[in-house]
């Protein structure tokens, strides 16, 4: 298909996945592409990117959608092996055989398919060894086709294959065995530092080759499946949108990396706001005070410049598994930008409740100190479920005085009680006392109330109960907060 | 006009000749930014050579390299022009009898008595130009609003005197540091282009271009020790300027390679900050 056909499926696509492209962009893609030949693969990607990523958070999906979209296609990927190799393929084949004539001392002729699992695992570890990335192409290649046992217009997900050619190739103890040989070859004995950085490499490496070899079973898909339904089956949400409820691992960390920004831009959109347009009425006495010396002309007009009391902040939050993730990542967020507080203190609980804020004091990282509430906090008192009104009450009990009509306190969970009393007095009493009560819910709205969530007997107490299942909604509230 | 460059190849080996090392994506979109004409916003982490880019590009093509720095409280009379008040009062006084006041209101707004700013000098230069816009992200949204016009028509209005057009579309450059979201109608203007941290390869590369006499072997274990220090999770990761701020520190110091205490004992020039030091100096001694 020429390139402009694909263009508008794969600006659809985009658009699917959430990046906003306007027109502008659009029309400025579409001539990018006639100036900068697909041949030049790279620079031809971060053409496109330029022209129509605008946000580095999106790029990661905007790169597996080019992948799907742009990436080599031809008879050389379908499933059903009747295809022609080209060129490069063969030569590769050739090089392979030269290597297993001399590694294994037989004669070459059998071709790729004459090796054994054993023997692809082995010339698998001498390319990690060097490094040699035609050689470890090639290899993925080859395993993919020879391990991941595609069928045509098998309706099964590519981390299955995935996981089959790994599983085969034995990736987990390769690591290991890579250092064990390097440790051999080398002469001298290696120092730790050496040791630490050649293992970072062949990190890299086994790393490197497993991409490949997700990028070859992709390849294959979209020629099996085609581009726009394998485009489906991979769309994932933007590190925004990503649910705090339901990340896998990776998504975590997409996540912990778009935080930082995220704190970084509000907390300086936050500071000008407070140092500009900040005048307030008219100050009558100062005025008259200056005009004096205009001849009791009001030629200077003085304002008030209203200075409104920074909140002190009090997050309590409930850490249990499902929703711990969220507790971590709002606990981050306030901490990111705790400037903006005049002071914040906060309290993690299952079914019992600790005070934390002594860990954050201790150390500018918030990372660690995020470690230590996970570790060392006591939030257990019987059996470590979820229990809002024992950890309601004895926050009462222990800090409840501290609640003044300057602090803002938050409250963080889902709410699922377990069956157990729920005490909503205390948030009662809270409210009271505090400037404002507010209640996040990492849970989607048409869950709230369902089975033994109560979020609607505390949320009567309170100035308001707001839904926070990704950073975006985070990053909403938090703004409106100070 | 004339395209500048051939092809991207063309970018990236131009730019290595005066010493810039540029990866594909990178010189792919200068390339791009010539072809379609349109400005360039970079963004990324500090000291990877955003604002290095624009000044290698100017010398490549031998432009001449304005550059506007932006910071909080930049204004119109500072970025684009401004009039020369006191010439004009002198020029009213001088002859305040001789010529009408028509005549005289004519001739003090004419371009005598315009102060060109760097952007109105980029519009109106005779030679060719490459605008280097360095942070703009300092700026408020309102002066923002300022450059759009620029940006995407090479033209400046001034009420005294008229629309000035550009006589050559220059190659334009911003940088961000991103501490601010930017308008999306300054985005929408502009290719956008995110320069990371380079890889392995390139950042030994940048090293042996940028540290006279530097080994190739020193050089390859700067680029690893770098590598692995920021796949720490560090409040500041060490920039590619620091890299060479660590690099030229050990030549001095005479050493030839690294090892986990010499390497400790200078953690201080790549990391800033105390917590990352410790952190860093543990992990280099330990083999997980
Ligand atoms: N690709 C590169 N090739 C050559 N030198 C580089 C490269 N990247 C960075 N440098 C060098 O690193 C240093 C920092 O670069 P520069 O000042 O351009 O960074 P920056 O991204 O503008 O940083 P900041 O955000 O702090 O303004 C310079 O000395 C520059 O020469
Ligand atoms: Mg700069």
């Amino acid at each position: 298909m020429p390139v402009l056909d694909l263009m508008s499926g794969f600006i659809a696509e985009l658009r699917n996945a959430g990046l906003p492209v306007s027109l502008t962009e659009n029309l400025d893609a579409m001539e990018a592409v006639k100036v900068i030949p697909i041949e030049d693969r790279e620079a031809f990607k971060y053409a496109l990117g330029a022209t129509l990523v605008k946000n580095n958070a999106h790029w990661r999906v905007f790169e597996t959608i080019f992948e799907v979209y742009f990436s080599l296609r031809g008879p050389e990927y379908a499933i059903t092996k009747d295809g022609q190799p080209d060129d490069f393929w063969r030569e590769m084949q050739e090089q392979m055989d030269q290597v297993k004539g001399q590694g294994e001392g037989k004669g070459s002729g059998g071709g790729m398919d004459s090796l054994t699992p054993e023997e692809i695992t082995a010339m698998l570890m001498r390319a990690l060894m060097s490094g040699d990335q035609a050689m470890m192409r090639a290899l993925a290649k080859q395993s993919v086709q020879r391990f991941a046992g595609m069928e045509p217009g098998r309706p099964v997900g590519g981390t299955y294959y995935l996981y089959r050619t790994l599983r085969n190739l034995d990736l987990d103890n390769m690591l290991q065995k890579l250092m064990d040989a390097n440790r051999e070859m080398s002469k001298q004995e290696l120092t730790s530092l050496e040791e630490r950085l050649e293992k970072d490499e062949f990190e890299s490496r086994i790393e490197q080759f497993k991409q490949e070899i997700e990028s070859e079973i992709r390849r294959r898909l979209v020629a099996d499946r085609g581009a726009e339904a394998m485009a489906k089956t991979l769309r994932k949400p933007l590190p925004e949108d990503v649910e705090f409820m339901h990340a896998s691992r990776d998504e975590m960390q997409s996540l912990k990396k778009a935080l930082y920004p995220l704190t970084r831009k509000l907390a300086a959109r936050l500071a000008r706001k407070r140092r500009h347009g900040r005048k307030g009425p008219l100050d009558f006495r100062n005025t008259v005070r200056h005009s004096l010396s205009y001849g009791g002309v009001p030629a200077d007009p003085k304002f008030r410049y209203p200075r409104p009391a920074k909140p002190e902040l009090m997050v309590v939050a409930d850490i249990s598994g499902s929703v711990a993730a969220f507790a971590r990542f709002t606990l981050m967020f306030v901490y990111a930008i705790q400037n903006q507080f005049s002071k914040v203190r906060s309290f993690v609980f299952i079914d019992g409740i600790d005070e934390v804020t002594k860990y954050f004091k201790s150390t500018e990282d918030i990372g660690e100190a995020i470690n230590r509430v996970n570790t060392e906090a006591d939030v257990v008192w019987v059996d470590g479920h979820s229990d809002y009104g024992h950890a309601f009450e004895v926050f009462w009990e222990r800090y409840g005085k501290d609640i003044t009509s300057k602090t803002t306190v938050l409250l963080l969970g889902d709410a699922r009680n377990n069956y157990h009393a729920a005490q909503s007095w205390v948030v009662k009493e809270m409210a009271k006392r505090a400037r404002h009560v507010y209640w996040l819910n990492p849970e989607p709205k048409s869950y709230w109330n369902t089975g033994d969530s109560i979020v609607g007997e505390y949320g009567a107490h309170t100035d308001g109960v707001f839904e926070c299942r990704n950073l975006r909604q985070l990053e909403g509230f938090v703004e409106n907060l100070t | 006009m004339k395209p500048r460059f051939n092809d991207v190849a063309t970018v990236r080996s131009g730019l290595k000749n005066v010493n810039y090392l540029a990866d594909d994506g990178i010189a792919g979109v200068v390339y791009l930014a010539d072809r379609l004409g349109k400005p360039v916003l970079i963004e990324g982490p500090a000291g990877t050579g955003k604002t290095q880019l624009a000044k290698s590009v100017a010398e490549l093509t031998g432009a001449r390299l304005i550059r506007l720095q932006c910071y909080e409280g930049l204004d119109e009379s500072k970025a684009l022009y401004e009039w020369n008040y006191k010439k004009q009062l002198l020029r009213i006084q001088a002859d305040k009898n001789s010529d009408s006041w028509s005549e005289v209101h004519d001739d003090i707004f004419s371009k005598e008595f315009l102060l060109t700013r760097p952007l109105l000098e980029a519009i109106t230069s005779e030679d060719p130009v490459v605008l280097l816009i360095d942070e703009v992200d300092r700026v408020e949204l309102e002066t923002e609003a300022l450059l759009l016009e620029i940006l995407s028509e090479y033209q400046v209005s001034i009420p005294e005197l008229g629309t000035i057009t550009a006589k050559q579309i220059p190659l334009v450059f911003l940088t961000s540091n991103n501490t601010r979201e930017l308008s999306e109608a300054l985005k929408r203007r502009c290719l956008y282009l995110h320069v990371d941290y380079p890889d392995l390869e390139r950042e030994k590369e940048i090293v042996l271009n940028k540290v006279p006499d530097i080994s190739e072997n020193l050089a390859d274990q700067i680029a690893r020790i770098v590598r692995s220090i920021r796949q720490l999770d560090l409040k500041k990761p060490p920039s590619v300027s620091e890299t060479l701020d660590w690099a030229r520190t050990l030549m001095l110091l005479g050493i030839e390679t690294i090892d986990a205490d010499e390497a400790k004992e200078t953690l201080h020039i790549l990391l800033k900050y105390q917590t990352d030091i410790a952190k860093a100096a543990k992990e280099l001694s330990v083999t997980k």
